[in-house]
């Protein structure tokens, strides 16, 4: 992997990171994730960063035990969708047993390092 | 519009060694043109789905190489729809045929997937989702369907072992088909017992890695008369249509709204309903792949589906025998390979000369469904008899 950093991604890890993160919304109020010059739905292109709420709850998960090389020494992991009002964040689950993992549980948003390349993770960890 | 089939081929699905995508595609192509009884320099195009040999093989820019392997000087073109790649090169020659401007189009698809570790191939997989929010948090392709079959558990019932039907059922398919992977019946208990890959999924609930390759000649209705061809099968309906990559950024992970679109494209053109399709291969790079498709195609209501195999009504005797080439489960999945063979065996249920023709003897109109991603891309194609 480059040390290039991928503008609205980092941008967003580093302001979770702060513990201030965000979202994108549209006039329509529609949420989404960085970047995006454009709501999809609507067509509309005013955009203007929103507070994220700070727990979400688990929609789906999985228990991952075979990746690719990236993840070669973090399997087994949990990999969830996580809803935070208006936007989904996909990420993995610590701080918890992976059998604990259930659809429903408030989890709260962080930043993490996967073990394989030591690369920045979106993290949900229970709260 | 109808364009005739008038040739398909396919190599064998499985694993091929040292052979290149580009020798796979030209045995596929060869056997098409040897079925159209029609040669290379007929061709005026040609559309070649490839996913991942930059991955695999270190080759891009495959299409002008896979037409001259098949000793084609026409314009070549790589479609790249992730494991949709060649569903969409069919359909960029349907329409190329239907525009008047070709009448002979070669299409079809090639993947070499087992010559790198099936770590690397998870990896090469991976890259048909978001780069950013889906791959650099380590969801894998299985993952990500692990993800849509959790939440569809959640929201409609159903488990593992309905699941584990549908493996049952497209390895009992490929028993007697020469062209399949894995020729071998398995039972609920081998499926429910198996390794777990992701949660919930086993095993047999993943299409396997594959090498292998898929071709199909379209023509135009004039050049068959003029050449004195009688295709017994043509494509009378076309669709497909595309969703954001990332699941999380979708309305629903239990739905295929691309499906829904592609399929209802689709049937418009070929003038059908889903009650008139007498069978189906569909997209089933996992179980629970099956069950969304079936879902999308309007077959069965949502959250309906998932116990279609299991009471029997997708097996080769129920009403709407679904995958009887053994689907990508069993048959294989060479991705880029994948929607040409749907053709090439659907092509052969409908004609009488597949090994499981005989359970679809009467079988007018047939389908096909291609998905890339987790149907972020989706074609739907309507096959029927002609004469």
């Amino acid at each position: 992997m480059s040390d290039a950093r991928d503008a609205g991604y980092d941008d967003f890890l580093d302001a979770v990171e702060a513990g201030e993160p965000y979202y994108l919304e549209s006039p329509s109020g529609n949420g989404w994730l960085p970047p995006r010059e454009v709501d999809p739905e609507t067509g509309e292109r005013e955009l203007v960063e929103k507070d994220l709420p700070e727990t979400g709850e688990i929609l789906t998960y999985t228990i991952t035990n075979v990746a690719g090389p990236s993840f070669a020494d973090d399997t087994p992991y949990v990999v969830a969708v996580a809803e935070f009002g208006p936007v989904n964040v996909t990420g993995q689950v610590r701080g918890v047993d992976h059998d604990e993992v259930d659809i429903g549980d408030e989890v709260a948003l962080g930043v993490g390092r996967n073990e394989t390349e030591d690369e920045r993770v979106v993290v949900f960890e229970p709260v | 519009m109808s364009v005739p089939i008038a040739g398909v081929g396919m190599t064998p699905f499985g694993k091929h060694g040292e052979l290149t995508a580009r020798q796979l595609f030209a045995e596929a192509a060869l056997e098409a043109f040897e079925d159209a009884g029609i040669g290379p320099n007929d061709v005026d195009e040609v559309f070649y789905g490839n996913f991942m040999g930059e991955f695999a093989e270190q080759q891009g820019h495959s299409g002008p190489l896979a037409a001259d392997m098949a000793g084609v000087t026409a314009p070549s073109t790589r479609i790249e729809s992730a494991c949709a790649s060649s569903g969409a090169a069919v359909r960029f020659g349907v329409n190329r045929v239907r525009s008047g401007e070709v009448d002979v189009a070669l299409v079809g698809g090639a993947e070499r997937m087992t010559n790198i570790s099936t770590a690397e191939g998870t990896a090469a997989l991976a890259a048909a989702a978001d780069a950013l929010w889906e791959i650099k948090q380590g969801i894998t392709f299985p993952g990500a369907y692990s993800l849509m079959a959790q939440r569809y558990f959640h929201e409609h019932g159903g488990g593992r072992e309905d699941l584990a039907a549908i493996a049952v059922k497209n390895h009992q398919n490929a028993v007697e088909n020469d062209l399949a992977q894995f020729q071998r019946a398995i039972d609920v208990d081998d499926v429910l017992e198996a390794p777990t890959v992701c949660s919930p999924f086993g095993l047999y609930d993943c299409s396997p890695m594959s090498d292998g390759a898929s071709a199909a000649l379209l023509v135009s209705e004039e050049f068959a008369e003029e050449h004195g061809l009688d295709p017994e099968v043509a494509i009378t309906g076309t669709g497909q249509s595309s969703d954001r990559l990332a699941l999380a950024d979708r309305v629903s992970m239990t739905s295929t709204p691309a499906a829904e679109r592609a399929g209802e494209a689709a049937f418009s053109e070929a003038g059908i309903e889903p009650e008139d399709v007498d069978v189906a291969e569909v997209h089933d790079c996992f179980t629970i792949a099956e069950v969304l498709a079936l879902e999308a195609l309007g077959f069965y209501e949502q959250g309906e589906a998932i116990s279609a195999a299991r009471n029997g009504e997708t097996t080769i005797d129920g009403d709407l025998p679904v995958n009887l080439s053994g689907g990508l489960k069993a048959k294989g999945h060479p991705v880029g390979a994948t929607g040409g063979a749907q053709i090439s065996e659907m092509t052969k249920l409908l004609r009488g000369d597949h090994v499981n023709s005989d359970a679809v003897a009467d079988a007018e109109v047939g389908i096909t469904h291609n998905a890339g991603g987790t149907v972020a891309s989706c074609v739907v194609n309507v096959l029927e008899v002609v004469s």
